[in-house]
């Protein structure tokens, strides 16, 4: 089990990572996200030992890392671009931890070639690393850190240098390969899409500092603040007498509630029935629409609101200046604290 | 402007190095073959095998390779650690010590003789040693010479070692010395053969420091031809000589532009941020400061040798500068100092001219086999000048330039003109990888937004390279301070430049032209040492990647 105790890390004299607290329990994934220059990347090169520590205490196991230089803490770093050896082949950069311990050839290829096939890449191990593409130098990359069976698996970004699609798909490979593995991981990311895709429990950070930590579940459904609420996917937060509006919609008392985060489908907009908005339904003003694959996406003014995003019924378009009917889903929003 | 008026342009340009090249290089160089190999205006190339086959010629060769490859491993094994210092560690006076581990490549090469000596004379700091008048002599100061180079262009290589893949294998269970085995040497391996090859070269072709250290015992080919042209006017044998030497030079540059060719030369800058010396990095240190020590008794010795007179301290050497010292100076050694002042301006701009319009031909992006065979052929050609020896180069100037129309013996050019080719090789070589590393497409964007083809090379070429230049014409400027080898031959006796006039005070007996010499030296390394320090500052990246 990782544990960090206050950990500080600075730069002359910025402070990147300013009092950290954080476990990982031994076989579960832990993604750290934020946005760019939060901290993220300077928290997870302090614990594989790559820069030092200004205070605070990085322990595996209730033993403390701080004398143990990084190529025996036993966590494998898997980088934003991969970092592979370009001047060896893939097989090569995949049994390069292995033949550190001087593994036998026999035993060393074989696994090799399992630790390929894992990662989806039979066949591949004469190639050079330049000549692949982007995804497949991310699953090599995967596979040379799986190689050193570390105790713990350190992975920064290791998707965002792909396209969407690879992302995606990468994505739900990654959480597979390290569920089969029982790899306990952390990964830091400023995707939450790819924090929800592969980890069990988030940690936000913004500023150097841990602002949330839970489940995955758990934190997106019950955002701390504002600024966490729109980093994780909310489009707008509603503020005062706004707020108290938007909640009656939804036939709920505000409770002292101050801020109200909304998700981009909360509101479901469509033709004004004649005679006005059904039950339930309130009346809005389209500022501006547009189609997607699967909806149309709209802005809408709400009376005593403002500004809300919606979808579209299927099929229904709507131009700006129309007076349309938008129902709002109360799963939609959440009440901040 | 069309694809046809673009290449004729191109053409045009690379017209004007060519035509100072071959009147200037090819023409002398082949004139002193020819005297070796048509010796009666018939080709007789068994005067040349006798030659070879002669007992001395193979000891002569022999012993060139033998301290070259001594010194060039000595010299790498002290500049890869200097290297990782100077180039990866932060402390403080970096800067500094970087500085003054640059400047013995650019001292005279007569002032490097003359400052080991004094250190391993006798009466001199290791005497003890008994190092005097011994091939070991020679080999300290290839060494002293050379390190420069090794430091430079391995330190470049590795500053912009991208530090992610060391941490990678690191993260992957590598101790420090595996990932230097794993990752980084590789990495590093073509800088250093590069290196390696270049200083292999600079000691193979040493003529100065040879001819002061060496003494009358050893003899590399360099001083070698040397000795046959000018002393035994024994020209068959010093071209037979010249053409294994070139032969070998040309080998060379050959494997050297093999280990230099990358597939895609464009530069990435990801220079890593230096970090503080660990405890495992106290080796590397220690090889460092025994290196800046190696590099800095020698020139101390000299320093404080031309201010002690009959064993106390005296300005008395300095004085004697200004006149004609035992009336054996024609020129006082101050009015020396001024004409190689003179001379090294006109060198610069010469060289500067020519090499600009080099590396910018050899540089342009090319789509057919033939454009980009070519342009390789230019790149080694200009390159001649590394091995030729300055001594073949100078005594062919008087050979070949003596009878009109090329009468040029009494042209104040003729000395410019040779150290320029001199220092050519220095100048492309600083020019092409600052240029290689333009990335095309940046000029394709300035076209696409409207400038034209000179606008586009004003905006994206000039921007970058003019700290370079700069830097180039520093170089130019100390490597023309301290040609000696060309220069001996054809400098007007009445008119002599300073290392001219250091040699001439050698040869000379007497404690005060000794003494002289030395003073003079002082002067004229601190000239040379002033000129560099001032590139330094300039941090050009890239300066010396050969």
């Amino acid at each position: 089990m990782l544990e960090l105790q206050k950990v500080s890390v600075t730069f002359d004299a910025t402070v990147a990572v300013d009092e950290v607290d954080l476990t990982v329990p031994n076989g579960s994934v832990l993604a750290v996200v934020g946005p760019s220059g939060c901290g993220k990347s300077s928290l997870l090169r302090a614990i594989a030992g790559l820069d030092p520590l200004a205070s605070g205490t990085v322990c595996w196991d209730g033993e403390d890392l701080a004398g143990t230089p990084t190529h025996k803490r036993g966590f494998a770093l898997m980088f934003q671009d991969g970092q592979l050896f370009d001047h060896l082949t893939v097989a090569r950069n995949v049994g390069y931890a292995l033949r550190l311990r001087g593994r036998p050839r026999s035993s060393l290829r074989s696994e090799v070639v399992d630790l390929l096939a894992l990662v989806g890449l039979e066949g591949y191990g004469d190639r050079l690393p330049r000549t692949l593409s982007g995804g497949e130098r991310q699953r090599v990359a995967l596979a040379r850190s799986l190689a050193a069976r570390p105790r713990l698996l350190l992975l920064d970004e290791p998707l965002s240098s792909l396209d969407a699609e690879m992302r995606v798909r990468l994505a739900a490979d990654l959480r597979q390969i390290l569920e089969e593995a029982g790899t306990t991981a952390l990964l830091v990311t400023h995707d939450q899409a790819e924090a929800f895709a592969v980890a069990d429990r988030l940690a936000v950070m913004r500023a150097g500092r841990v602002v949330q930590e839970g489940p995955t579940d758990e934190v997106w459904g019950e955002p701390a603040d504002e600024e966490t609420a729109l980093f994780l996917g909310y489009s707008r937060v509603v503020r005062g007498p706004g707020a108290v509006t938007l909640l009656a919609l939804v036939d709920e008392e505000p409770l002292g509630a101050s801020a109200v985060a909304v998700r981009p489908s909360a509101l479901r907009a469509g033709p004004l029935p004649e005679g006005g908005a059904d039950a339930g339904a309130t009346e809005a003003v389209v500022r501006s629409f547009r189609l997607t694959p699967d909806a149309g996406r709209l802005v809408v003014s709400v009376e005593g609101i403002g500004d809300l995003d919606a979808v579209g019924v299927p099929g229904w378009t709507a131009g700006p200046g129309d007076r349309v009917g938008v129902q709002v889903d109360r799963r939609g929003l959440v009440v901040l604290p | 402007m069309t694809r046809t008026g673009r290449r004729i342009a191109y053409a045009v340009l690379a017209a004007v190095p060519i035509a100072v090249f071959a009147v200037f290089f090819v023409l002398p160089v082949s004139a002193m073959l020819e005297r070796g190999l048509w010796p009666e205006g018939r080709f007789d190339p068994g005067a040349v095998l006798q030659v070879l086959a002669r007992p001395r010629t193979g000891r002569v060769i022999w012993f060139t390779l033998w301290t070259s490859t001594v010194a060039t491993t000595i010299a790498v094994l002290l500049g890869v650690p200097a290297a990782y210092v100077l180039h990866r560690l932060r402390f403080p006076g970096r800067g500094a010590v970087r500085a003054a581990l640059l400047v013995p490549f650019v001292l005279p090469t007569v002032v490097v003789g003359l400052a080991v000596r004094e250190l391993i004379s006798t009466s001199g700091p290791l005497g003890f040693l008994g190092l005097d008048g011994t091939p070991a002599a020679i080999i300290i100061g290839l060494v002293f010479f050379n390190v420069a180079v090794v430091i430079r262009t391995v330190g470049v290589a590795w500053e912009s070692l991208d530090r992610r893949p060391g941490e990678a294998a690191s993260a992957l269970g590598a101790s420090p010395w595996q990932v230097f085995g794993t990752v980084t040497m590789p990495a590093l391996r073509p800088a250093i053969l590069s290196a390696a090859s270049v200083v292999f070269l600079f000691c193979a072709t040493a003529f100065g420091v040879v001819l002061v250290l060496g003494g009358v015992r050893y003899s590399s080919v360099e001083t070698e031809i040397y000795l046959l042209t000018a002393d035994l006017l024994d020209l068959p044998a010093a071209a037979a000589l010249s053409l294994v030497q070139m032969l070998a030079v040309v080998v060379l540059l050959v494997v050297v532009g093999r280990l230099r060719a990358v597939p895609d030369p464009t530069v990435r800058r990801s220079t890593a941020a230096p970090v503080r010396p660990r405890t495992r990095d106290l080796p590397a240190v220690l090889v460092t400061v025994l290196t800046l020590a190696a590099v800095a008794l020698p020139i101390g010795t000299l320093v404080a040798g031309s201010f002690r007179r009959e064993g106390s301290w005296s300005l008395e050497h300095y004085r004697a500068m200004a006149g004609s010292a035992d009336g054996l100076l024609q020129v006082s050694v101050a009015d020396a100092l001024e004409a190689s002042l003179r001379i090294a301006v006109d060198a610069t701009a010469l060289s500067l001219t020519l090499g600009l319009i080099v590396a910018f031909v050899v540089t342009r992006r090319t789509r057919t086999r033939t454009g980009s065979r070519v342009r390789s052929v230019l790149d080694g050609f200009f390159m001649l000048p590394l091995g030729v020896s300055a001594v073949t180069l100078g005594f062919g100037f008087l050979i070949a330039l003596d009878e009109p129309p090329l009468d040029l013996r009494a042209s104040p050019l003729l000395v410019p003109v040779a150290q320029a080719l001199v220092a050519l090789p220095l100048v492309v070589r600083t020019l092409v990888p600052v240029l290689a590393g333009i990335d095309d497409r940046q000029r394709q964007a300035a076209a696409s937004l409207g400038a034209g083809p000179v606008r586009a090379i004003l905006t994206v070429d000039l921007a970058v390279v003019w700290r370079p230049l700069l830097a180039a014409a520093g170089f130019a400027f100390a490597v023309s301070l301290g040609e000696f080898g060309a220069t001996s031959f054809i400098v007007r006796p009445a008119e002599p430049t300073l290392p001219v006039v250091i040699y001439r005070l050698l040869g000379h007996p007497g404690a005060l032209n000794y003494g002289t010499a030395m003073a003079a030296a002082v002067v004229l390394a601190t000239v040379t040492a002033a000129v560099i320090l001032v590139v330094e500052r300039l941090r050009v990246p890239g300066t010396g990647a050969w």
